[in-house]
């Protein structure tokens, strides 16, 4: 249908807000956070150029170093163990069990509270003195130590296991939509064919749960990169720089210690890493047409 | 015609419950205490006074329960420099959550439908842009929308605050209503124009009308998210509007001296609370609200 | 290969309070072709899920080639299945959906390979062994679902509906296929369809079913000509059958009286006592025949429409009182509508049916 002239302003001007979100925030913020990141700004924006100065400071950066391994490590084992969990968690619902919906409330509940509060409860069960160590002594594993939290080479597992905790319901859900959407005469013919009922998940569904696992993945992994909140409530970086991430640096150094250009350079570098991972992600699923 | 079988006494099938069986209840049930583990350390820490807390097994049930906790938690805590408890933070979050919820919700269903119905050049590259930036983490923008808003003049504000949550909420609420109205018969649509009604006058009077499990998903999506939101209204809204996520943080990490674990805990179950409601009372809208691709901030 | 009989009797089939199937008894026999037929919700599906093992029953006993099977796994059963929707693993080539049963079963390599090459070659399927699914037609696919069935040698074959999800010219050419294999194989199959034609020109016994109950259970042929009620008569045959409602008279006759027309029944092989009763006279389109008024039996019907069916012709006619009714004849004939046409109707060729029961007399 040809549009009327009222009709292509009324359009253009449904699309405004959108428009200028577009070019303000997210091509314009992004340019400028790129571009300081390129100067020497300390404390408010200045334009004298450094090149590349402030990524070599950087990347030589203790603080940033940790913040890197810390979220490769929070990365790696957070995606895994979450879809791991979340997809044992959706394969055991849908065994049609009884009180399948009282179950998965459960499993999803955490996904519905803040990082915040998640990272605070967190805490306190790993609390060395008075939380889940003073448990395992009580019930009497006299030497049993669990004060991951306030030693530096263990503090951003304990990360790991609150992450997981609040994520897994997520994948759950994600994943049990994917197996509901399974024809069931696939699984009658995968019963008269005499297969046992793991050898159907291992060779037949989880083939075709590709599409589950990538949403699920993609969606994990957006989060591990903003990782903040969970940081700050939970050990705020501690102890000392050991369970640091990326996102809290960038956020510490453009408030609390003034330096934007470094500041800018760490947030252009999560930027860039990213695009890398998601540009490919959704320029397959485009290409299978699913996003038109 | 081959002869009846005689009738011998048929083996029944074996009971229900095999050991598979039993094992994946026992798996359920050990997970489910997994997950349920810190709602019931919160509850029953919230409810001990201090004197148990610290002698005390984390798990135990409280002794002698009370409610002191919470309502310190609710009218005294200390959140930072004043100690006027969490309700503060409550109030706060409440002012943010109603206008960014309706207008995130009305400017993303008017974008969406905007980019659904109408064929306009440029729709299909404006919705796939705002895919691939709903991606990038925060830290992006924050510090140039925090220097544009300062020259704007309204720096850390309530303004500001619904303002950044209806930007950053564009991408998931056009998603949302995007993909709902290209669901419905694309005949509705045709029948309205050669009635001769314009943009507007459909969305308001037969499209919205027609999108109440879109919007019901919508509330519940945003509700979630700005309630739960930290970092944002850390940076926005300004040290008067402080929402409750931001307070709890600074009760239970900020405070000098022996730390009040059962107001903690109270504060931080007073925090959780409304999710947690909308959570349960909602059933699978929230999980429609998962299907329809939320992507979480 | 084995070929077994399946002997199902007094089955109950019930989900809840709801009776799905009651005191169903089945006979059938080694290397028979028997079609379960019948509109949806039948009990057709369920009998055949039964079968194989994929419903539980709730009382009565199944029988596979002399063996009680009522409570055995799909896989002890010695069946095999082929789905409506195919139901071919999406990820696996070709090859592997037909060898992936039998490597799980531990068969020795060169078994599954020999079975493997020799179903594709049956069902033409050698060139797309290393395809997947989604790069094959829905014909092909539907032809990988029974060889998949056939590697595993068994028994009985069950077939639920496979040519359903096809368009009109790969059902018939695969309905021939079907026919074909079995003249082959001579293996027992058990076929269900709501398609009247699939079970006419596949079945060596058909079972009509309906509300849960086998209707009539019968060749094709008796099937046709002697529907034992009302509902396997309307359900059985394209064009559809014609019925006229009037009543039995028994003084000078018998005779059936319908829109003061006369119809004679003499020829006709009654099942049950004669009585004067309202009834129900059934005959299908190719039966009726255009004769000269002057015939003793003529009947006379004003034409209403023209049907052209390319080979031949359908005329819709009218009574005097209205009763409509449709005739099969020559393309070439000349009638058009408004003519009054004298017909004979031969009792040889009728189904008297009770007006009340349905039951044929």
């Amino acid at each position: 249908m040809r549009l009327s002239l009222t009709s292509r302003l009324s359009v253009i001007s449904a699309l405004l807000p959108a428009l200028m979100v577009m070019l303000v925030v997210y091509i314009g913020a992004t340019s400028w956070t790129a571009w300081m990141s390129l100067t020497n700004s300390r404390m408010l924006p200045n334009n004298n150029f450094v090149g590349l100065r402030q990524y070599q400071l950087l990347f030589t950066n203790d603080r940033w170093i940790t913040s890197v391994h810390n979220i490769v490590i929070y990365g790696v084992l957070f995606v895994s163990l979450a879809l791991l969990i979340g997809f044992l968690l959706a394969v055991a619902i849908d065994q049609r069990v009884r009180a399948e919906d009282t179950i998965r409330s459960i499993y999803l509940y955490p996904y519905s509270m803040s990082f915040v509060v998640t990272g605070l409860v967190w805490q306190w069960l790993l609390n060395p003195t008075l939380g889940i160590q003073y448990v395992l002594r009580s019930w009497g594993f006299a030497g049993a130590s669990f004060d991951w939290i306030v030693r530096p080479e263990t503090a951003i597992y304990c990360l790991v296991i609150a992450g997981v905790w609040q994520a897994s319901g997520l994948v759950m859900a994600i994943m049990l939509a994917g197996l509901r959407g399974i024809d069931d005469e696939i699984w009658k013919a995968a019963r008269v064919d005499g297969l046992p009922k793991w050898r159907v998940y291992v060779s037949i569904i989880i083939p075709m749960m590709g599409a589950s696992f990538a949403t699920a993945a993609v969606l994990l992994s957006t989060a591990v990169v903003r990782l903040y909140d969970l940081a700050v409530s939970m050990t705020n970086g501690g102890p000392g720089i050991a369970s640091e991430v990326p996102a809290k640096f960038v956020m510490d150094h453009l408030f609390e210690r003034a330096n934007i250009g470094l500041a800018t350079a760490a947030a252009t570098t999560m930027l860039i890493t990213v695009i890398a991972v998601v540009a490919p992600y959704l320029y397959w699923r485009a290409r299978k047409g699913e996003l038109r | 015609m081959t002869a009846l079988a005689q009738s011998l006494p048929v083996a029944r099938p074996r009971k229900r419950m095999t050991p598979a069986r039993w094992g994946l209840y026992a798996f359920i049930l050990i997970t489910a205490l997994y997950f349920l583990l810190p709602l019931y350390v919160m509850i029953v820490t919230s409810l001990k006074p201090m004197a148990e807390i610290r002698q005390g097994n984390l798990l135990a049930l409280p002794m002698s329960p009370s409610v002191d906790a919470w309502i310190k938690a609710w009218t005294s805590a200390c959140t930072g420099l004043t100690c006027e408890g969490i309700r503060v933070g409550f109030f706060n979050s409440l002012r943010i959550l109603v206008p960014s919820v309706v207008i995130s919700i009305a400017v993303g269903s008017l974008t969406g439908y905007a980019l659904s119905l109408w064929r306009v050049r440029g729709a299909n590259i404006l919705f796939g842009a705002m895919m691939i930036v709903a991606f990038i983490p925060y830290q992006v923008f924050i510090y140039p929308l925090v220097r544009v808003f300062s020259f704007a003049g309204l720096g850390q504000s309530l303004v500001t605050i619904v303002t950044i949550h209806t930007i950053f909420g564009l991408p998931t609420m056009t998603l949302l209503f995007r993909n709902y109205f290209t669901s419905l018969p694309v005949e509705l649509f045709k029948a309205a124009r050669i009635d001769g009604a314009g943009f507007y006058q459909i969305y308001a009077r037969i499209m919205m009308p027609m999108a109440t499990p879109m919007i019901v998903v919508a509330v519940i999506l945003q509700t979630t998210g700005i309630w739960n939101d930290f970092i944002l209204g850390l940076v926005f809204a300004g040290r008067d509007n402080l929402p409750m996520t931001v307070q709890l943080n600074n009760i239970v990490n900020s405070t000098q001296g022996e730390r009040a674990y059962n107001v903690d805990m109270a504060a931080t179950l007073l925090t959780a609370l409304l999710p947690l409601v909308i959570y349960f009372g909602s059933g699978r809208w929230f999980v429609r609200g998962i299907a329809a691709g939320a992507v979480k901030g | 290969m084995e070929r077994s009989n399946v002997d199902i009797t007094n089955l109950q089939i019930g989900f809840g309070g709801l009776k799905v199937l009651e005191n169903l008894d089945l006979h059938v026999d080694a290397s028979e072709f028997l079609v379960l037929l019948g509109p949806s919700g039948c009990g057709k599906s369920t009998l055949l899920n039964a079968i194989a093992g994929l419903i539980e029953v709730k009382g009565g006993q199944i029988q596979i080639g002399d063996r009680d099977v009522t409570w055995a796994e799909p896989k002890d059963r010695g069946i095999a299945m082929v789905f409506q929707s195919y139901a071919l693993y999406p990820r696996m080539s070709v090859r592997k959906n037909l060898s992936f049963g039998l490597k799980v079963a531990r068969t020795p390599q060169d078994e599954i390979d020999s079975r493997v090459g020799e179903a594709a070659k049956m069902l033409r399927l050698t060139e797309l062994l290393d395809r997947r699914p989604s790069e094959l037609s829905g014909g092909q696919r539907q032809r990988v679902a029974i060889g998949r069935a056939l590697v595993r040698h068994a028994g009985v074959y069950l077939f639920d509906e496979p040519l359903s999800n096809l368009d009109a010219q790969l059902r018939a050419e695969l309905r021939v296929e079907i026919k074909r294999l079995h003249a082959r194989l001579g293996a027992t199959m058990i076929y269900v369809t709501h398609d009247q034609i699939e079970a006419l020109t596949l079945a060596d016994r058909i079972a009509v079913m309906q509300g849960g109950v086998i209707q009539q259970l019968d060749t094709p042929k008796k099937i046709y000509r002697e529907p034992v009620n009302r509902f396997v008569a309307s359900f059985v045959g394209s064009p559809a059958m014609n019925f006229l409602r009037g009543r039995i008279v028994r003084d000078g006759g018998p005779a059936f009286i319908a829109a003061d027309v006369r119809f004679d029944l003499n020829g006709y092989a009654f099942r049950s006592l004669l009585s004067d009763a309202p009834a129900v006279l059934g005959i299908r389109p190719e039966h009726i025949e255009i004769t000269g008024s002057d015939h003793p039996s003529a009947v006379t019907a004003r034409v209403e429409l023209v049907e052209p069916m390319g080979a031949d012709a359908l005329i819709w006619c009218r009574l005097t009182d209205g009763t409509a009714f449709s005739f099969r004849s020559d393309a070439d004939i000349q009638a058009r509508a408004g003519d009054t046409l004298a017909l004979r109707f031969p009792a040889e060729a009728f189904s008297l049916f009770d007006d009340q029961s349905g039951q044929r007399l």
